[in-house]
């Protein structure tokens, strides 16, 4: 037990120039990309490539992303543990990290797309609750505080052991903040209970509120009548969609703990060997469901869809499809069906890959649609007709990526990456160990 | 007596457009009638044609110009009684522009951004070309109003789909919710913003624009609200739009000034309404390009700038 909890907690003991580098690094991007923002809400939504016909660019694009990377909370600290799938356990931090920072992104790159974010009160004050968008604000606030919270509950038991045992490897400030945090854990029968009951209620919550954050945000485009949203099964097609993005992010934080903390035995081989089984699973379902959304409307060829589709299939965006089709999904599932590739090396690689692919995927997903309205695109300047992201918004992506990440390093820097406790507990370490005080 | 009210008019007027002189707003022109008496104080104005002439103080009448708040009160409710439609003769269309130009004065566009806008259609290969003016359809099913999160576009009594630039949040969501792009996003700042400032907002023009906020058509209504019709209606050259009140049954043309039945209208010359397939139900209809007034003129299609 003892060195459980030593090799989980050197990250946060540990001082080094990297991990400061790191932040700075971060931080300064982050910066740069507010920066952008700024000249944005000087000069107006122009300093964008977005026109009156191609309206959503990048920065929706990159709203569906990160709604979709968060979505893996849901599936690995929810339904597995749910399903009493044990290996997953000490996943499940890493996947509510990986959780709380795109959705809090999410929720902040959606601002940026405002024209007028002075007035983001006005959806409180005038809200109508038939636009897909209040729904979508509801659920992400919600999905948000119920992800906090599950990360933050199984933590107490782990707060109170680093408060027990970390006494002077520590500043006093983060000594200080655990003890708070800790809401005074002695760590009995009662306070377990406790936690699994809440622990179990949340995950239970988390479900229909996770599955509505992506359904709804394919509302935004399935309630319009344009070719290429205009489908039923968008739903759960980003749903699925979401499971493989997401999936795919932890696998390649996984991959950093384990080599940046030296976290081997903890992420072990196995551990990997299983996500990539998961990883396989969801992309077969994903991959259903984009034959269902091609192959369907394809057949038909409708005159608006048909134009569509041609841009996609054959024209200027064929490389990207194709490259996400075949690289992003179909090719890593007949490769992550050996058992080669789902070691760690090369299953993080694969995940990079589909990340990638997952990103481009949304692009694919918002812009091609816009760019062939019903009516011919008449009478306005060429940079109406095409889209093509500017600095600015370029800036401001790099700004969600870091901050992303800049969130998902803070909480590796604050809290284990793994549930000590959890960890222990399946290692068959009594609980009464764990509430014990070291003797020092 | 009389001349002492008007010019403690024209100096409040003064005083709430600023120090610039300049007097902005179609709307405050608009209805500011000729009067017989000659004062010599000269002012600048601003014509619903987007010109700055100078013209008499004492030739200016007071407006009634209501407050914000009442304006956004009665523009929300609409004109009661009416039931506004357009009807579009595409036999009469030779792509004048005149329309389009006489839009974008009235509603502070710039070039690029079209409340009406003249396509070249060409409907199948074999098919014979044609113009084709599209405004706002003012659908009865309105898919744009439906997705707003903040009642910023709403559907009025009267029939017409009006924006509320005091409150749009900028979210673009009705432009991709609208099948006809119909509907424009203020990117910058709005043309000859510095001669808007400090108007008071009309919803029923959606002058003064507001950066990062929606424009579209709105059937001119504040035009209406003084029983003229709208600026692209009354500046056709060519006979093409009719216009008027579905409970009357009676639109007008806004060259000729002739009114006829809309139900005779629309039946004698087999209307339509755009994309009726997607059910929106507009109150725009098309008398169809048949025995063309004038020629389809191929060197005018092009993908230029208006």
């Amino acid at each position: 037990m003892d060195k459980i909890f030593y090799d989980l907690t050197r990250s946060i003991v540990k001082k080094d120039e990297l991990t400061r580098f790191w932040f700075f690094i971060l931080i300064m991007f982050a910066g740069v990309g507010l920066w952008g923002w700024i000249i944005q809400i000087d000069k107006g939504l122009g300093v964008t490539g977005m026109r009156d016909y191609i309206s959503w660019g990048l920065y929706i694009a990159n709203f569906v992303f990160f709604v979709a990377v968060s979505l893996v909370g849901l599936l690995i600290s929810s339904v597995l543990q749910l399903l009493k799938i044990s290996w997953a356990k000490p996943v499940t931090r890493a996947a509510e990290q990986v959780a709380i920072a795109a959705v809090a992104l999410a929720g902040i790159i959606i601002v940026m797309d405002m024209g007028r974010p002075d007035r983001l009160l006005n959806i409180f004050l005038h809200g109508r609750f038939a636009s897909p968008i209040v729904w979508d604000l509801t659920v992400v606030s919600t999905y948000l505080a119920i992800s906090v919270l599950l990360f933050y509950i199984p933590l107490i038991p782990d707060l109170a052991l680093m408060r027990d045992r970390l006494g002077s490897e520590i500043p006093a400030w983060k000594l200080k903040l655990y003890k708070t945090l800790a809401l005074g854990w002695t760590g009995n029968a009662q306070q377990y209970k406790t936690i699994y009951h809440a622990m179990r209620v949340l995950m239970i919550l988390i479900i229909p509120v996770g599955l509505s954050i992506h359904t709804v945000t394919s509302w935004l485009f399935a309630s319009t009548l344009r070719p290429g949203w205009d489908s039923t099964i968008l739903g759960p097609y980003f749903v699925v969609g979401a499971f493989v993005a997401g999936t795919t992010a932890v696998i390649i934080l996984m991959y950093v703990y384990r080599l940046r903390y030296g976290l081997k035995d903890y992420f072990e081989d196995a551990l990997f060997d299983k996500m990539g089984k998961l990883l396989v699973l969801v992309s077969l379902v994903y991959l259903y469901f984009n034959i269902n959304e091609f192959l369907v409307p394809a057949y038909k060829m409708k005159l608006a869809e048909g134009v569509h589709l041609k841009e996609l299939f054959s024209g200027g965006y064929a490389f990207l499809f194709w490259f996400v089709q075949i690289a992003g999904l179909a090719l890593p599932i007949v490769l992550l069906m050996l058992k080669f590739c789902r070691k760690p090396l090369q299953i993080t690689i694969i995940s990079v890959f589909m990340l990638v692919s997952a990103w481009f995927k949304r692009y694919l997903i918002v812009i091609p649609t816009m760019e062939h309205p019903f009516l011919p695109l008449q009478n306005v300047p060429e940079s109406f007709h095409h889209y093509s992201p500017t600095s600015i918004e370029i800036m401001i992506m790099l700004f969600s990526f870091f901050a992303s990440i800049t969130i998902i390093s803070m909480l590796a820097k604050l809290f284990p990456v793994i549930t000590i406790w959890e960890y222990a507990e399946e290692k068959g370490i009594d609980k009464e160990y764990l509430s014990e005080k070291p003797k020092n | 007596m009389e001349k002492k009210t008007r010019r403690n008019f024209v100096k409040a007027l003064g005083v709430s457009i600023g120090a610039a002189g300049v007097i902005g707003g179609g709307s405050i022109l608009s209805s500011c009638n000729r009067v017989e008496t000659v004062s010599g104080d000269k002012i600048k104005v601003l014509t619903a044609g987007g010109e700055l002439v100078e013209v008499d103080i004492s030739q200016l009448k007071p407006a009634e110009i209501p407050s914000l708040s009442e304006n956004q009160q009665r523009g929300r409710e609409g004109i009661p009684g009416k039931s506004w439609v357009m009807v579009i003769d595409l036999s009469k269309c030779r792509n004048a522009r005149e329309c389009m130009k006489a839009c974008q004065n009235h509603h502070q566009l710039r070039p690029e951004q079209h409340h009406i806008n003249v396509l070249q259609m060409l409907d199948a290969e074999h098919t014979a070309p044609y113009y084709m003016p599209k405004p706002c359809q003012h659908c009865d099913n309105p898919p744009c109003t439906k997705v707003c999160p903040v009642n910023a576009t709403f559907k009025r009594e009267d029939g017409i789909v009006l924006i509320d630039n005091e409150r749009c949040i900028g979210c673009r969501f009705c432009i991709a919710a609208c099948p006809y792009s119909a509907r424009v996003f203020n990117w910058f700042e709005p043309r000859d913003a510095e001669n808007y400032e400090g108007v008071t907002y009309n919803i029923e023009a959606n002058v003064p624009q507001k950066k990062g906020t929606i424009s579209k058509c709105l059937f001119s209504a504040d035009l209406l609200r003084e029983g003229q019709l709208p600026s692209c209606v009354s500046a056709c050259p060519n006979g093409v739009y009719w216009f008027g009140d579905r409970n009357e049954d009676a639109v007008t043309n806004g060259t000729t000034k002739e009114t006829v039945r809309f139900s005779e209208l629309v039946k004698d010359n087999a209307a339509y309404t755009l994309m009726k397939e997607l059910g929106t139900d507009p109150r725009v209809f098309y008398l169809p390009p048949k025995d063309r007034a004038f020629p389809y003129e191929e060197e005018k299609s092009d993908h230029q700038d208006a």
